[in-house]
């Protein structure tokens, strides 16, 4: 592999041709700022977050973007590049709704951090601003157009991810806007509901309508599992708060889907607080079932199961397991019916 | 799954699909073939119907339904005449060569274009690609399956990817992608009528004596009965209890009249459910389960990937299923003593010489493909490597068996199901969302019948089988061919495997989901 020597902030490494300066600062422990960059997306250095100063370049440039260089000289954190990071900041919020306090995204917001970090609190820039209603006619994604900063990775992320294409930049200048064809609303759009778009949105813009109001990003608990609808294996995080799942976000650790889910894994997680979830054993009598006990119902099962085996010998019995249920719940099902009922009829849905 | 998913972004140079919509029955693999292709793979859709991918695809072939044999066979009979076969792998991996040969040798692309509705170009050319493409996967689901020659179906993928080579190596291989979450996992656990878990025959003797010893007990040395027979026993009232556990047959399950019948024969029948369910009506007793977000333990996915499913949220009916499932067992007078999923895991892993190398330790970060035999096994992405499980690969010699059931004069359309984008079987009509944008069936009804039964677009139908009639919603619409409608199974209202076939694959039990003879009327 060809290597390329360089100097970062005065210290000399070596990485492979092709590294870009983003990575090969990485490298070193030194932290670029970045907007629009996402690691499994192509790189458009569109926002310019990442800029730094390349010793005898003609204008800054964007690290996500370039490759490094034999003898490059790079400085990511120089005066003129702390610089250029506060006026873009200080562009993007001057038209960027400042409502904060109740915007979904606080505390998970990539744009707040950077002002944080950069100092910018109100921009020195006073202009148009947007006025889009918010789009809310689907269940899935709201979409505040006002808070978007044209960084572009949910247009990436709906090409190169899930290769849908539904939305691109339409319009001008300050009238560029991220849409669908014909700049209707997703309902109309061939849009899957995959959520990619949300899950790489780094501000507001894009969110999870069921998430809406049900709490705040660090009041949250994130506990990685694995889908339960198709046989992928996608792995995602349940999203609990105080006892209670309100959402599943990308986990971009999992190894089979990284941040891509689907439109079930992604928002059919609702069933579970479904309000006619089963939540005590019915026993039927008089062709109506009654709410009973755990003990109850297994004492009954306990005793028919038993008269029956008795009367019509093991091979009366049969169980269903589930493709849906666990490997242990399968191993503990066909286990009852061979070691405690005595016959090998199990099976479940594989042929079904 | 013989290979890994991932493979198909990195390794794969063709993908051919049959009998698989899979950005819709599963997104995420049908999302990276979409950019597998776009990137430079070819791409191959065998399927009667417009899918998705077959807009993305360099060959679609619109193959009549039930015609998959032929159109291998086909394949194999170009590819052996123009020598294109891997003649090294056939030659070491393989046997049987001969009768293959003579088998395939009367599929010529004339006789296989007119049962199959390809023509012959495209059978040439999609011959030529697939045998010289190094590393080519081969995909299907359940349209190769859920067929009365399901398992000559999927012999025939094997006989293709075996006479060229594309196995045992990253890239290529038969990939079966399969479908519920944990589909393989039930099968790997032993919830089949012969088999204990890692696939250990009931009928093998030292087998049985390993788990008589380890569960203390004697076990039956006979194979139990597959779920079909098991409504056929209820029905003749040999079965008279049955427990069913996360499952809803009377939806899900083709000649739902049937099952209907056997359930209310039983004596007693105890279902362990979410929620209310068709099936559950039937019960004596209900046991209120827990769901994926409320359990510790494992999924397997459908390339043999175990992976960690965790507790976010205590179980609503408060217990889990295991726990359930061991209350009822000790009720019974047989104790089962695990303190947790993990244990259950170690128990079974200790059983499974496929699985022994397992724990939920090395599941932790990235999950673990099975076999993965010992502790220092790094698992098995790729199968088939070097060697098959029975040594040498077997091609069969499989002929043309036509479905059990083709539209006539009284019956004149083919009905085929499946599943959509947006739904999962049973479960998804529970999503608040999902249910609120989708809530009815969508029949898929070509334009040009639409026009002759004076149907249009929105439309309520009837459609007809000789089990049964239900009324479902049309959309009028080119993906599906002339003289086919399809149908979901999804919906409670439209519950379309009241009217699906009855044929079933002899071998496998499985039902012909994918042909039925129909008849529509506007409801």
């Amino acid at each position: 592999m060809e290597m390329v020597k360089l100097t970062i902030n005065g210290i000399e490494i070596e990485v492979p041709a092709g590294t870009t300066i983003l990575k090969a600062a990485e490298q070193m422990g030194i932290k670029i700022p970045t907007l629009c960059f996402l690691e499994e997306l192509s790189s458009v250095g569109a926002c310019r977050m990442c800029v730094v100063e390349v010793k005898g370049a003609r204008a800054l440039v964007a690290s996500c973007a370039a490759a490094v260089a034999p003898g490059m000289d790079v400085q990511t954190h120089s005066p003129a590049v702390m610089e250029a990071r506060k006026m873009m900041l200080d562009l993007l919020v001057a038209n960027h709704p400042l409502d904060c306090m109740t915007c979904e995204k606080m505390g998970d917001c990539n744009l707040a951090e950077l002002c944080y970090e950069y100092g910018v609190k109100e921009s020195i820039f006073k202009g148009d601003k947007h006025h889009y209603p918010i789009e809310m006619s689907n269940p899935f994604i709201v979409r505040d157009m006002n808070k978007c900063i044209l960084c572009g990775r949910c247009v990436r992320a709906c090409a190169e991810i899930t290769g849908q294409d539904t939305i691109d930049f339409i319009y001008r200048g300050f009238n560029s806007k991220v849409a669908p064809f014909y700049d209707e609303e997703l309902v109309e759009s061939n849009c899957v509901y995959c959520g990619q778009c949300v899950s790489v949105c780094p501000t507001g813009a894009l969110t999870e309508r069921q998430m809406a109001g049900q709490g705040r990003r660090w009041e949250i608990t994130k506990v990685k599992t694995t889908c339960p609808f198709c046989g992928t294996g996608c792995n995602f995080d349940l999203n609990v708060k105080d006892g209670k799942l309100i959402g599943v976000t990308s986990n971009s650790s999992a190894p089979v889907n990284g941040r891509a889910l689907c439109i079930k894994g992604r928002f059919g997680w609702d069933f579970v607080n479904n309000e006619n979830r089963l939540t005590t054993p019915l026993i039927k009598k008089d062709g109506k079932f009654v709410e009973t006990s755990w003990e109850e119902a297994l004492d009954l099962i306990a005793k028919s199961l038993k008269e029956i085996k008795e009367k019509n010998g093991p091979d009366s019995f049969a169980a269903l397991s589930s493709a849906r249920c666990t490997n242990e719940e399968n191993y503990l099902v066909q286990k009852f019916t061979r070691a405690v009922m005595g016959t090998n009829n199990v099976d479940h849905c594989a042929r079904t | 799954m013989t290979n890994s998913i991932n493979e198909i972004t990195t390794d794969a140079q063709l993908m051919m699909l049959i009998g698989t919509n899979t950005t819709e029955a599963h997104p995420i693999i049908g999302y990276k073939m979409r950019q597998a292709k776009r990137n430079g793979a070819k791409l191959i859709v065998v399927d009667p119907r417009r899918i998705d991918l077959a807009e993305e695809a360099d060959y679609w072939l619109r193959i009549n339904s039930g015609t998959d044999i032929p159109f291998l066979n086909g394949l194999m009979h170009i590819i052996i005449k123009e020598g294109l076969y891997d003649k090294n792998f056939v030659e070491t991996r393989c046997e049987n060569f001969e009768a293959l040969e003579s088998t395939v040798k009367n599929y010529t692309p004339d006789y296989v274009s007119k049962l199959t509705g390809i023509s012959e170009d495209d059978l040439y050319a999609v011959a030529r690609l697939y045998a010289t493409t190094d590393r080519a996967m081969l995909f299907y689901t359940l349209g190769i399956t859920e067929h009365i020659c399901g398992t000559q179906n999927v012999m025939s993928c094997a006989n293709l990817a075996m006479l060229t080579g594309h196995l045992g190596r990253p890239g290529t291989g038969v990939n079966p992608i399969r479908g519920q979450n944990n589909v393989q996992g039930a099968c790997d656990m032993g919830a089949l009528p012969n088999v204990y878990s890692g696939y250990q025959p009931v009928i093998n003797t030292d087998v049985r004596k390993k788990f008589e010893q380890a569960w203390g007990v004697s076990l039956p040395d006979k194979v139990g009965l597959m779920i079909p027979q098991m409504f056929d026993a209820a029905n003749s009232g040999e079965v008279k209890a049955m427990y069913i556990l996360g499952e809803n047959p009377v939806l899900t399950d083709p000649n739902s009249n049937h099952i209907r019948k056997g359930l209310e024969k039983l004596d007693f029948l105890v279902v362990h459910e979410l929620f209310l369910t068709e099936t559950a009506e039937y019960a004596d007793v209900i046991l209120p389960a827990a769901s994926f977000a409320e359990t510790n333990g494992t999924f397997t996915s459908t390339e043999r990937r175990v992976q960690r499913v965790r507790e976010a949220i205590k179980p609503v009916p408060g217990r889990a299923n295991w726990q359930a499932i061991m209350a009822m067992s000790d009720a019974m007078g047989y104790p089962m003593e695990y303190k947790d999923p993990e244990d259950v895991w170690n128990e079974m892993a200790s059983l499974s010489p496929s699985m022994a190398g397992i724990n939920y330790e090395r599941l932790e970060e990235k999950g673990m493909q099975w076999p993965c035999p010992s502790l220092e096994h790094p698992g098995t992405p790729c199968l088939h490597g070097t060697t098959f499980s029975r040594g040498k690969g077997l091609f069969q010699a499989i002929d043309h068996i036509p479905p059990h059931e083709m539209p006539d004069e009284e019956y004149p359309f083919l009905l085929n199901t499946g599943r959509i984008l947006q739904h999962y079987n049973v479960t998804t009509p529970y999503s608040m969302g999902i249910q609120s944008m989708w809530s009815e069936e969508n029949s898929e009804v070509n334009p040009d019948d639409a026009c002759k039964l004076g149907v249009e677009n929105g439309d309520m139908i009837k459609v007809t089988s000789r089990r049964g009639s239900i009324n479902a919603r049309a959309k009028v619409t080119d993906r599906v061919p002339p003289g086919m409608i399809w149908m979901s199974f999804h919906y409670t209202a439209s519950p379309t495997n009241a009217i699906t076939s009855d044929g079933l694959d002899p071998i496998t039990k499985t039902g012909e989901y994918k042909v039925a003879a129909v008849r529509i009327e506007k409801a």
